[in-house]
């Protein structure tokens, strides 16, 4: 039996003020560090969330957003009669030949200008994306220059509720509406028609093309008719995810990066802070060290009580990080998203694994800064330690 | 009778830079079961280190140290550490109670190396704490008792594993006269009504009147 977990807490209990400043260091570490690492997973979920699996996308080989990429209309018809394509009752293809623009907009309360991605969709563009409902307004009407705003540019951007216009292409045109892509990217967007948006913009090809297939498993054998199809050699497929998700990747990694250098440089002040602390506790109590090694208590023993120590204090710390990290889903932020060169609008979101992480660093942490001090107390010489009484 | 302490030719000797001092030389003498003795002498006359080698804390640079029948200085660190838990228990000048600790958890804290239960500890850490007199501080904190009350829960502390010898430090050097009378006299019962082998270091002439048999050292040697 080990010298009881009580006496470690209560000596973290017993030194409050230093426990406390010590768990603020470990904890303020925590917190950043969740934090990056919730901001780049809030920045892939909103992006993934964008896909549907049963969605495909067709771009041109090679491009990494649908800014890069062309679809002649003679290839969206032909890939929308496609036998794997889902069609509707009426036996037209569920597909939505799309074309992606990009225009300025001026931001609420800063005046600072963000790109948009205006998207002209078919008809059906809607249908194939259910996640996408109308809140306020109405949808556009096809042939019109209509459009509706998702909900995230209806809230940041200047001049973008219903009934007001936005220059762009041209031409104004009439917000009839808001939808909520439930914190998809698609949030982040402005919708209209697109032959009404190709027209604007004198795009004589779409940019890409959405289309729901008949079953998830139907993905290969589209994606190979696709390839024997020459007309089509130009073009590629890939899921709607899988296409979103790789638009996040650059974005993620850079905040990931960035964030976690940060971090391990904050990281050292909170470990020598953890050793310093448990330097003085160790220094504190060497009678008591000298004492429990003379009733007989070994040496990995009182390792153990102080390392259990540093565990207790990088352990309340990261919790407090933790949590008060876990607040940071209430807040949304937007930025540049490298991957479409588009405002993206996204949260912080916490996940089972950024906890544990988060718990384990900390912990780490603690282990760090509390192992030399506890491997000094673990070897002190009792009759030395005995007479510092 | 069979001596439960066997002291030979025990020499000891402190280096301070390269100088060496000698602290003890050619010790022997013997110690018989259920003696009290007290161990007398001036400062620095190496009785305190003669006491920490009896307890295993310390080792002999020669010479040996039988604690029934055990040849302690020939124990490796780990195993001395079982045998202190097993064999000594330790009442210090300061008490040395770990003041996060109450008094039954100080008392507790040798029998964690014992295969007891929580209920077996229970009922040794009330019993122990029964004769000391502090049945009804169990739940105090060492700054909640005075000097006198800390120094019993520390003797508490050294009779909870029924040792083999109790080694105490100048046990009476920090209190005042009536704790220090309360103490001896704790000791003196414990020796006499429970049989205790107790060695107990001591500057006061009237602590070391209460012992069977005083031994003065001087300059490291028996006198």
């Amino acid at each position: 039996m080990k010298i009881p977990l009580s006496y470690s807490y209560r000596n973290l209990w017993q030194r409050r003020l230093t426990s406390v400043l010590t768990m603020g260091g470990i904890g303020l570490v925590v917190f950043v560090f969740a934090a990056v690492l919730m901001l780049a997973n809030g920045l892939r979920e909103t992006l993934v969330a964008t896909g549907r699996e049963d969605n495909v996308v067709v771009v041109r080989k090679s491009a990494q957003s649908e800014m890069m990429s062309a679809v002649s209309r003679e290839s969206a018809s032909v890939i929308a009669s496609f036998p794997e394509v889902e069609t509707m009752a009426s036996g037209t293809a569920l597909s939505s030949s799309e074309v992606s623009v990009i225009i300025n907009l001026l931001k609420i309360g800063s005046n600072d200008m963000g790109n948009v991605t205006v998207r002209g969709v078919a008809p059906e563009g809607l249908m194939i994306r259910p996640q996408v409902r109308i809140v306020e307004g109405r949808s556009f009407q096809t042939g019109t220059s209509e459009i509706i705003v998702g909900a995230s540019i209806h809230g940041r951007f200047q001049g973008c509720s219903i009934g007001q216009t936005l220059r762009f292409g041209g031409r104004d045109w009439t917000i009839t509406g808001v939808f909520d892509g439930q914190k998809s990217g698609y949030d982040s967007e402005v919708w209209g028609d697109s032959d009404q948006l190709m027209q604007a913009f004198n795009r004589p090809v779409f940019s890409s093309m959405a289309l729901r297939l008949r079953s998830v498993g139907d993905f290969d054998a589209f994606k190979a008719r696709m390839a024997s199809e020459p007309r089509l050699q130009q073009l590629e497929t890939k899921r709607e995810k899988l296409f979103f998700a790789e638009q996040s990747e650059t974005m993620a990694a850079f905040i990931r990066i960035l964030g976690l250098v940060i971090t391990i440089i904050f990281s050292f002040g909170a470990v020598i802070g953890a050793m310093i602390t448990m330097y003085a506790s160790v220094a504190n109590r060497t009678a008591e060290i000298g004492t429990l090694r003379a009733l007989g208590f070994k040496r990995r023993s009182i390792l153990s009580a102080f390392l259990f120590e540093a565990l207790f204090l990088s352990g309340i710390g990261g919790g407090v990080g933790l949590l008060l990290s876990s607040g940071l889903q209430f807040i949304t932020i937007s930025t540049i998203n490298f991957g479409s060169f588009s405002e993206v609008a996204f949260g912080f979101t916490l996940s089972p694994s950024i906890a544990l992480n988060s718990m384990l660093f900390s912990l780490f942490m603690g282990v760090v800064g509390g192992f030399i001090p506890a491997v000094r107390a673990s070897r002190m010489n009792i009759i030395t330690a005995l007479r510092s009484t | 009778m069979e001596p439960i302490i066997a002291i030979r030719d025990l020499s000891k000797s402190y280096y301070r830079e390269s100088l060496e001092i000698p602290v003890l030389q050619n010790i022997s003498m013997d110690i018989a079961r259920g003696e009290f003795l007290a161990l007398m002498g001036p400062s620095g006359s190496g009785k305190t280190t003669l006491l920490n080698l009896i307890a295993g804390i310390d080792r002999p640079d020669a010479g040996s140290i039988l604690v029934n029948g055990t040849d302690v200085p020939t124990l490796n660190e780990s195993e001395l550490a079982e045998w202190r838990a097993q064999n000594v228990g330790f009442v210090f000048q300061f008490y040395n109670l770990l003041p996060v600790l109450t008094a039954f958890e100080n008392v507790e804290l040798p029998l964690l190396l014992t295969p007891l239960t929580k209920k077996q500890r229970r009922e040794h850490v009330e019993a122990a704490l029964g004769v000391v007199g502090l049945g009804d501080r169990m739940n105090h904190t060492p700054k909640q008792l005075s000097g006198g009350q800390e120094q019993r829960v520390a003797i508490a502390r050294a009779i909870v594993t029924d040792p083999t010898i109790i080694v105490a430090d100048e046990p009476t050097g920090d209190l005042d006269k009536r704790s220090a009378e309360e103490i001896l006299a704790l000791l003196e019962r414990l020796n006499s009504a429970f049989e205790k082998t107790i060695v107990m270091v001591t500057h006061d002439p009237r602590a070391a009147d209460r012992a069977h048999v005083q031994r003065h050292l001087e300059k490291g040697e028996l006198l």
